[in-house]
């Protein structure tokens, strides 16, 4: 299990250098669906089963397809940062900034105090199971907010996509 | 616990950190929004590192509305995108400087 995780985040953390520092947006998102998939592989590993699933099907599956149909769509021949010579002082000062970053939130987790791990959950109720009954019960009106959040995003969607009527 | 929390709250922060990087250093706007959408990962991927070591089932609620805002988010962003490339034919966010001081 160790080492199945290791090789995960070794996939996770290459596809996701390569997405940064790749020249063309299509290579950058075909590296970030190989990025969803390991790390829906690390959510199998934390026995988050159905979110893995759901991570694989609304993330590489919904939300990548409309990344690739926008790049075909606004059909980018040139590859990136060719006309412009590359900011030497943005990417230096990015990079250390995002450094800087890691290194106060690996200082922070390090601070933490954690109380004691939970037990293990009861026999015989899969993962899917217990998240559907936290969603349905605790998490109703969260859940019912989400569908409104969604509603006004379609809508927002379509109104800033739609050909002005002349 | 097969996999302990630090190797997850590693995991995520280089991967947060990542998006970062993306973020600052690269011009193009589609590019941007899926750096953004690695730091949402990577934060996702803290909280099922935390559901795992609570074995509580909340951690995995809170990835799910995230994930839901990121749909959200990222089909709204995308709209912007693309009127924005049909008014000024461009996606890279050097030449969107309208409303800079």
């Amino acid at each position: 299990m160790q080492i199945l995780f290791m090789i995960l985040a070794a996939i996770a953390l290459s596809s996701g250098v390569l997405v940064v520092f790749q020249r063309h947006p299509m290579r950058s998102a075909l590296y970030l669906i190989v990025n969803f998939f390991a790390v829906a592989g690390m959510y199998l590993l934390a026995h988050a089963e159905f979110i893995a699933a759901v991570q694989i099907i609304v993330y590489a599956g919904a939300i990548m397809v409309l990344f690739l149909f926008v790049i075909m769509l606004l059909n980018l021949r040139l590859p990136e940062e060719e006309a412009k010579p590359p900011h030497v002082l943005q990417k230096i000062v990015g990079i250390t900034l995002s450094v800087f970053v890691a290194l106060l939130l690996i200082y922070g987790f390090s601070q933490a105090r954690l109380p004691a791990p939970g037990k293990e959950a009861a026999a015989g109720i899969g993962n899917t199971e217990a998240v559907a009954r936290a969603l349905f019960t605790d998490y109703l009106l969260p859940f019912e907010v989400t569908s409104v959040l969604l509603l006004v995003a379609i809508v927002g969607a379509v109104v800033l996509a739609k050909q002005k009527l002349k | 616990m097969v996999v302990p929390l630090e190797h997850y709250l590693g995991v995520s922060v280089a991967l947060f950190a990542l998006g970062v990087i993306g973020v600052l250093v690269r011009r193009n706007v589609l590019v941007i929004l899926m750096c953004v959408e690695m730091m949402l990962n990577a934060v996702n991927l803290a909280f099922i590192g935390f559901a795992d070591y609570f074995k509580a089932v909340d951690g995995q609620m809170f990835v799910f509305f995230v994930m839901t805002v990121a749909a959200a988010e990222v089909a709204v962003g995308l709209a912007l995108v693309v009127a924005i490339f049909r008014n000024r034919a461009t996606v890279y966010v050097d030449d969107l400087n309208l409303l800079k001081w």
